[in-house]
C-alpha cells in the first residue's frame, strides 16, 4: 500500500543537513507501523513525503498504486482527498464547524452531501463514542474527545492510508491509550493501513512494526508486544 | 504604569499590525484635517467679514438699516435731533457693476464731514477737501487699485440704470486697505444711482457715558416699519447666522470622516485584540491586572490618536490654504466675496479637532480594550475562543434603544435654527445598526442556501458561525456605504428637484438682466417700452427684485414683484400644496417661499404685513412656493400691486417670449442694435441658466463629494484591512484544509465567496440604512437647515456602480489576502498549535 524506495531529503540553508537518507519502507494493506525518533530526526518529514506534502530529493514514493512524483500539486491534493486520512497532535478541528460538519469535511470535499454523508458521519461518530455530540461546537469538547473527532474525520471517507503525527502528544496517559486503541481498531475496521509517528512506547507497542529514525536512517526496532 | 509591561503589551501590536495601524492613523488624520480645514476656512471668512464690518461701522455705536433699496432720508434729521446722539453719518450703499466686467464694486455714498467723525476709514485722502463733495469723483481702497489694475487719476466706469458712467479716482481710502470698497459724496451717489431721498444706513455715535440701550429704544420708536436699529456687532452676528447652517453641515461631514476613522480603529483594534488574546491571557496569568491591560490598550489607541491628530492638524492647514485658493472662503457656497484672505488659524479649533481625533481612537479602542481586559485568561488561552471574544461586542438591547430613539429624534424641531436632532437621529440609527450587525448578518446568512460545492459550503458555514468577526470587518464598510448612499440620494434628489424647479420657473424663451452683477442696473419705463417694441417680441414680463427687513434679527427677505396670471399662479410658480383663493376687495395676495413660511410661521390664508415704501401693507398669503435660490426667504408680489404701493416702476429682469419663427440669436442681434443703454445687459436662455445653475450647484457640493469619496475610501480600506487580517489569522485552517484535500484554488474560491457574501451583506445593510438616512437628510436636516423641500430621487446607476465596484474590490481584496494565506506551505501552516 505504501512503498518508499531510497528516499532522500536534504534541507539547505545556513546549516544544511540530511534529514532522510536511503529510506526504504513498505507498509502492507491493513498494517500499522510506528516511527520513533528524537525531535528533529525527520519523522514528520517522512509523513509529509508519504502524504505528498513534501517532495523527496531522491527516491520514489508509491501510495495506493500511485507514484507521487508524477503528480502535480492539484493531483496530489486530490490524492490526499481520496486516499489519505490525517490525525494531528493538536487535533486541528475547525472551530467554526460543529462536530458533525468537522467529521464530514473529507466527504464535503469529495462532493458527498445529504443523507449519504450524514449517515456515514453518524456511523463514524458512533464508532468513536460521540454520536450524541454531532451538533456540538468543538470548544465544548475535551482534548480526548477532540482527538476522537479527528479519528472519525480521518476515516470517514475510507482512505487507503492514515497518517498520525503524535496523536497522543497532547493527551494524558489514560486518554492516550484509549485513543491509540480506538485508532487501531477503527483502522482495522475500515481496512486502512497507517503510519504512526510517536514518542510514546505505549503507542508504539500497538503497531505491527516499529521503526526508529536516527541520523536520517530508518531502522527496524524490536519492541516488546503488550 | 510599568514601561516594560507596556512594551510587552504594545510591542506585538506595533510590530505585527504596522500596516493596518498606519491606515487607521491616516483615517483619523483625514477626519482631523477635514474638520480643522473647515474650521480655518470658517474662521478666515468670519474674520474677513468682521474686519469689513469694523471698517464700515468705524466708531459707530448703533446702526440703522432697512430695505436694500433704502429708507426715507428724513429719518436722519429725527435721529440727529436726539440729545444723546453725538454724531450720525448717513450712508447710501450700492453694489455698482463695473463696466466691461461681471463684477460689482461696493460704493458707499457718505457725507464726508459727518463720516469723518463716525467712520473715518470711509473718508478719502483728498488734497482739496472740497473734492470730497464733488460729483464724479470716487475714492477707492488700495485693494481695488490692485484688483482692477487702475491708479489714482484713472477713470472707473460703473453702471447706473442703463448708463455707463465714468468716475474719476480721486484718491485712496487708506484706512480700509484690505476691503474692495469705493466712497463718494452721498448726494452724488443718490443722484447717480437713483436713490434720491433714501438712505441705506445711518451710523450713529452716542455721547460718552449714555445708556446705549435706552437710546436705542428711543430711536427705534422714531423709525418707520421695515427699519431697525442695532449695534454693528449684532449685524455681524446676523451674517454669521446666515452661514451657520452651511458651516455646521460642513463640520458634520468632517465628523463623519472622523467617525469612519474611529470605526477603522475599532475594527483594527478588535481584530488585533483577538489575535493577541493568547498573548494577553499569558500576561494576565503572569500577573498583569485587568485594569493595567485595559490602560495599556487605551494608551495604544491614544498614541494612534495623537499621531493621527498631529498629521491631521498639519494637513488641515495645507488643505485650508488649497481650498481657499480654489473655492474661496465659503467653499463655493456663494456667501462671501472678495480678495483671498490670509488664513486665520483658531487655536480653539486646533485643540478641538486634535482632541476629537484622540477621542475617536480612544472610543474605537474602548470596547476591544475592555474585551481584552475582561476575557478569562484560561478560556482565552484555549483555541477556538475567537468568536466568543467577538460575541462580547454584541449589545442588541442598546442597539434597539438607539434605533427607537433615532426614529423619535426625527420628530423633534430644530435647535437654534440647526437640525441637531436630525443629526442625532442619523448618528443613533447608524450606531444602532452597527451594534445590531451580528444579528442582521446571522439572519441574512440563514437565508443563503447551502451551496453544494465544498468551497461554497465551507464559506457559508464559516460565516454563519462567525457573525461577530463579520461585524468587525463590516462596521466601517456599512458606515461608509450608508453615509455615501444617503449623501448620494440627497444630492441627486436635490439636483433633480432643482433642475425641475428651474424648468418650471423659466417658461420664457430668453431672459434679460439689467446688470450682470450688483444692484446698480435697472430698466426704467422707457427701457421697458423699448424692449417690448423690439421686432419679434411677443410678450415681456418684468421682475423687480427688492429686499426688506421682516425681522431685525434675521437677514433681509427678498421681494419679487412680478407679473403673474392671478387666476392660475401655479402655472408660473412652483407652488407647494394648494393655493388659497383671495377674496376680492381684501388685501392683495402674496406667495411666500418655504423659508419664509418656516421662519415666520406663516401658512396660506394668513395675513402678512409687508414693509414697503415706509409703511406696513397687509397681504394675504395665497400659497407657498419652492425657492432654491434664496435661503433667507422670498415673497412674490404682483408687480402691479407693488408699483401701486411703492411707485417704483423700475425692473431688474425681463422674461421675453418670442414670436414663432424668431430665434434667440435674432432677438440678441435686434436687442444689440436697438439698445442704447449700458453694456452690462446680459441675456441668457433657460438652457444656459439651467446649465450655469447646475454648475454652481455642483461647485457648492464639491466639498461634499470630496468628503464622501474620502468616506468611501476609508470604508474600502476598512473592509480590505479587516478581511486581510481575518484571512491571515485563519492560515492554519487553510493548512488543515490543504492537508485534507482542498486545492489552493478551492481555498481561494471559498474566500472569494466569503468576500462576496460579507460585502453583499455590507452593501444590503449599508444601502438600506443609507436610504433611511437620506430620508432624514431630505425631510429633516435639509428642511430645518435651509427650509426647502425636495422630491426623493434615487440615483440608481451610481448606486449600482457603487455596488459593483465594492463587490469587485471585495473579491480582489480577498483574492490578494487568499493568495498570501495559501502561498504558505501547508505543513508549516499547521505546525503551530491553534
Amino acid at each position: 500500500m505504501i512503498e518508499l524506495r531510497a528516499v532522500e531529503r536534504h534541507f539547505g540553508g545556513p546549516r544544511p543537513r540530511v534529514v532522510l537518507r536511503d529510506v526504504h519502507l513498505h507498509v502492507a494493506a491493513g498494517e500499522m507501523v510506528a516511527i520513533r525518533g528524537e525531535s528533529g530526526s525527520g519523522k514528520s518529514t517522512l509523513l509529509n513525503i508519504i502524504a505528498g506534502l513534501e517532495r523527496p530529493d531522491a527516491g520514489t514514493v508509491t501510495v495506493a498504486g500511485l507514484a507521487l512524483a508524477a503528480l502535480d500539486d492539484d493531483a496530489l491534493t486530490r490524492f490526499r482527498r481520496l486516499q489519505v486520512g490525517f490525525v494531528f497532535q493538536a487535533f486541528h478541528v475547525l472551530p467554526y464547524l460543529n462536530v458533525g460538519d468537522n467529521v464530514a469535511l473529507p466527504l464535503t470535499l469529495q462532493g458527498v452531501h445529504g443523507d449519504a454523508s450524514r449517515a456515514r458521519v453518524l456511523a463514524m461518530l458512533d464508532s468513536v463514542g460521540l454520536a450524541d455530540r454531532m451538533a456540538s461546537p468543538p470548544r465544548e469538547l475535551s482534548g480526548g474527545e477532540l482527538q476522537r473527532v479527528a479519528i472519525a474525520r480521518a476515516l470517514v471517507h475510507r482512505p487507503a492510508i492514515v497518517l498520525a503525527d503524535e496523536p497522543t502528544g497532547n493527551l494524558d496517559p489514560d486518554s492516550a491509550a484509549e485513543i491509540i486503541s480506538l485508532l487501531r481498531e477503527r483502522m482495522a475496521a475500515e481496512g486502512a493501513c497507517g503510519v504512526l509517528v510517536t514518542h510514546s512506547d505505549d503507542a508504539a507497542r500497538r503497531a505491527d512494526r516499529v521503526f526508529t529514525l536516527r541520523a536520517g536512517t530508518l531502522a527496524p526496532q524490536e519492541v516488546t508486544p503488550r | 504604569m510599568n514601561v516594560a509591561l507596556g512594551r510587552a503589551v504594545l510591542g506585538g501590536a506595533l510590530g505585527q499590525h504596522r500596516g493596518r495601524l498606519a491606515l487607521a492613523t491616516l483615517a483619523i488624520a483625514l477626519g482631523v484635517a477635514l474638520g480643522f480645514a473647515v474650521a480655518i476656512i470658517n474662521a478666515t471668512a468670519v474674520s474677513e467679514f468682521e474686519g469689513g464690518m469694523r471698517t464700515l461701522s468705524g466708531e459707530a455705536d448703533l446702526e440703522i438699516r432697512g430695505a436694500r433699496s433704502g429708507f426715507d432720508e428724513t429719518i436722519y434729521a429725527r435721529v440727529t435731533a436726539d440729545r444723546d446722539v453725538a454724531a450720525a453719518s448717513p450712508v447710501v450703499e450700492v453694489e455698482a457693476r463695473i463696466a466691461g466686467r461681471d463684477d460689482a464694486l461696493r460704493i458707499v455714498g457718505i457725507d464726508a464731514f459727518r463720516a469723518a467723525v463716525v467712520t473715518p476709514a470711509l473718508v478719502g485722502a483728498a488734497s482739496d477737501p472740497l473734492d470730497l463733495l464733488r460729483p464724479g469723483l470716487v475714492y477707492v481702497t488700495p485693494a481695488v487699485l490692485a484688483w482692477l489694475r487702475v491708479a489714482d487719476g484713472d477713470s472707473l466706469v460703473v453702471q447706473a440704470g442703463q448708463r455707463d458712467v465714468p468716475l474719476q479716482i480721486a484718491g485712496t481710502l487708506a484706512g480700509a486697505a484690505d476691503q474692495r470698497l469705493g466712497a463718494m459724496d452721498i448726494a452724488a451717489a443718490q443722484d447717480l444711482f437713483g436713490r434720491g431721498g433714501t438712505l441705506s444706513r445711518i451710523d450713529v455715535r452716542l455721547r460718552p457715558g449714555v445708556d446705549a440701550g435706552a437710546v436705542r429704544e428711543r430711536l427705534a420708536r422714531l423709525l418707520p416699519p421695515g427699519t431697525a436699529i442695532a449695534a454693528p456687532s449684532d449685524n455681524a452676528s446676523t451674517m454669521a447666522r446666515m452661514t451657520l447652517a452651511y458651516r455646521v453641515n460642513l463640520n458634520v461631514l468632517a465628523l463623519v470622516a472622523l467617525f469612519t476613522g474611529g470605526l477603522l480603529v475599532f475594527s483594527t483594534q478588535a481584530l488585533s485584540v483577538v489575535r493577541r488574546r493568547a498573548q494577553f491571557a499569558l500576561l494576565r496569568t503572569l500577573g498583569l491586572t485587568a485594569r493595567a491591560l485595559q490602560g495599556w490598550m487605551l494608551v495604544e489607541g491614544a498614541l494612534l490618536g495623537v499621531l493621527g491628530s498631529a498629521i491631521g492638524l498639519g494637513a488641515g492647514i495645507a488643505l485650508a490654504a488649497v481650498a481657499l485658493q480654489m473655492l474661496g472662503a465659503d467653499l463655493g457656497a456663494g456667501f462671501f466675496r472678495g480678495d483671498l484672505p490670509a488664513l486665520s488659524i483658531a487655536p480653539w479649533a486646533a485643540v478641538t479637532f486634535g482632541a476629537l481625533g484622540i477621542a475617536a481612537t480612544l472610543t474605537g479602542s474602548l470596547l476591544p480594550a475592555r474585551d481584552a481586559a475582561h476575557a478569562a485568561p484560561a478560556a482565552a488561552l484555549k483555541a477556538g475562543d475567537d468568536e466568543r471574544a467577538f460575541a462580547r461586542l454584541r449589545h442588541p438591547r442598546v442597539a434597539a434603544m438607539l434605533l427607537v430613539a433615532g426614529a423619535l429624534a426625527t420628530l423633534l424641531p430644530p435647535v437654534g435654527g440647526l437640525p441637531l436632532a436630525g443629526y442625532a437621529a442619523i448618528a443613533m440609527l447608524l450606531v444602532g445598526t452597527l451594534l445590531l450587525l451580528p444579528q442582521i448578518a446571522a439572519r441574512l446568512l440563514a437565508w443563503v442556501p447551502q451551496p453544494r460545492s465544498a468551497s461554497g459550503r465551507l464559506a457559508v458555514l464559516q460565516l454563519r458561525s462567525a457573525p461577530g468577526a463579520i461585524t468587525v470587518s463590516l462596521a466601517t464598510t456599512v458606515a461608509s456605504v450608508a453615509l455615501m448612499v444617503s449623501m448620494a440620494i440627497m444630492v441627486a434628489s436635490f439636483r433633480v428637484s432643482l433642475d425641475a424647479w428651474l424648468e418650471r420657473l423659466l417658461p420664457a424663451d430668453v431672459y434679460v438682466r439689467a446688470a450682470a452683477a450688483g444692484d446698480s442696473g435697472w430698466f426704467d419705463v422707457d427701457a421697458q417700452a423699448a424692449m417690448r417694441g423690439i421686432e419679434g417680441v411677443a410678450r415681456v414680463d418684468f421682475l423687480r427684485v427688492q429686499s426688506v427687513l421682516l425681522d431685525p434679527q434675521r437677514p433681509r427677505v427678498t421681494i419679487l414683484a412680478r407679473d403673474l396670471p392671478a387666476a392660475d399662479p401655479g402655472s408660473a410658480l412652483p407652488l407647494v400644496g394648494d393655493a388659497v383663493a383671495v377674496p376680492a376687495g381684501g388685501p392683495p395676495p402674496v406667495w411666500i417661499s418655504e423659508a419664509v413660511a418656516d421662519l415666520s410661521a406663516l401658512k396660506p390664508g394668513a395675513t402678512l404685513q409687508l414693509p414697503l415704501a415706509n409703511g406696513l401693507h397687509p397681504f394675504i398669503v395665497a400659497g407657498l412656493w419652492r425657492d432654491y435660490a434664496r435661503q433667507q426667504g422670498a415673497i412674490v408680489v404682483e408687480r402691479a400691486v407693488y408699483v401701486r404701493l411703492t411707485g417704483d416702476t423700475t425692473a431688474n429682469d425681463a422674461a421675453v417670449w418670442l414670436r414663432p419663427g424668431v430665434s434667440v440669436a435674432e432677438f440678441r442681434t435686434r436687442l444689440d442694435q436697438a439698445w442704447s443703454g449700458a453694456s452690462g445687459l446680459t441675456l441668457a436662455t433657460p438652457g444656459e441658466i439651467r446649465t450655469l445653475s447646475l454648475r454652481i450647484f455642483d461647485r457648492t457640493f464639491a466639498v461634499t463629494y470630496a468628503l464622501e469619496a474620502a468616506a468611501v475610501v476609508i470604508g474600502l480600506v476598512g473592509l480590505s484591512s479587516a478581511f486581510g487580517a481575518l484571512v491571515l489569522a485563519r492560515r492554519r485552517e487553510f493548512g488543515v484544509l490543504r492537508h485534507l484535500g482542498m486545492t489552493r484554488g478551492q481555498v481561494r474560491g471559498m474566500l472569494a465567496i466569503e468576500g462576496l457574501l460579507v460585502s453583499g451583506i455590507g452593501l444590503i445593510v449599508g444601502m438600506l440604512l443609507g436610504f433611511v438616512m437620506s430620508l432624514i437628510l431630505i425631510h429633516v436636516v435639509n428642511r430645518q437647515s435651509f427650509h426647502w423641500g425636495m422630491e426623493l430621487h434615487m440615483p440608481w446607476w451610481p448606486l449600482l456602480a457603487l455596488a459593483v465596484v465594492l463587490l469587485v474590490l471585495a473579491v480582489i481584496t480577498t483574492q490578494a489576502s487568499a493568495r498570501a494565506a495559501t502561498a504558505e506551505d501547508a505543513v508549516r501552516a499547521v505546525r503551530d498549535d491553534w
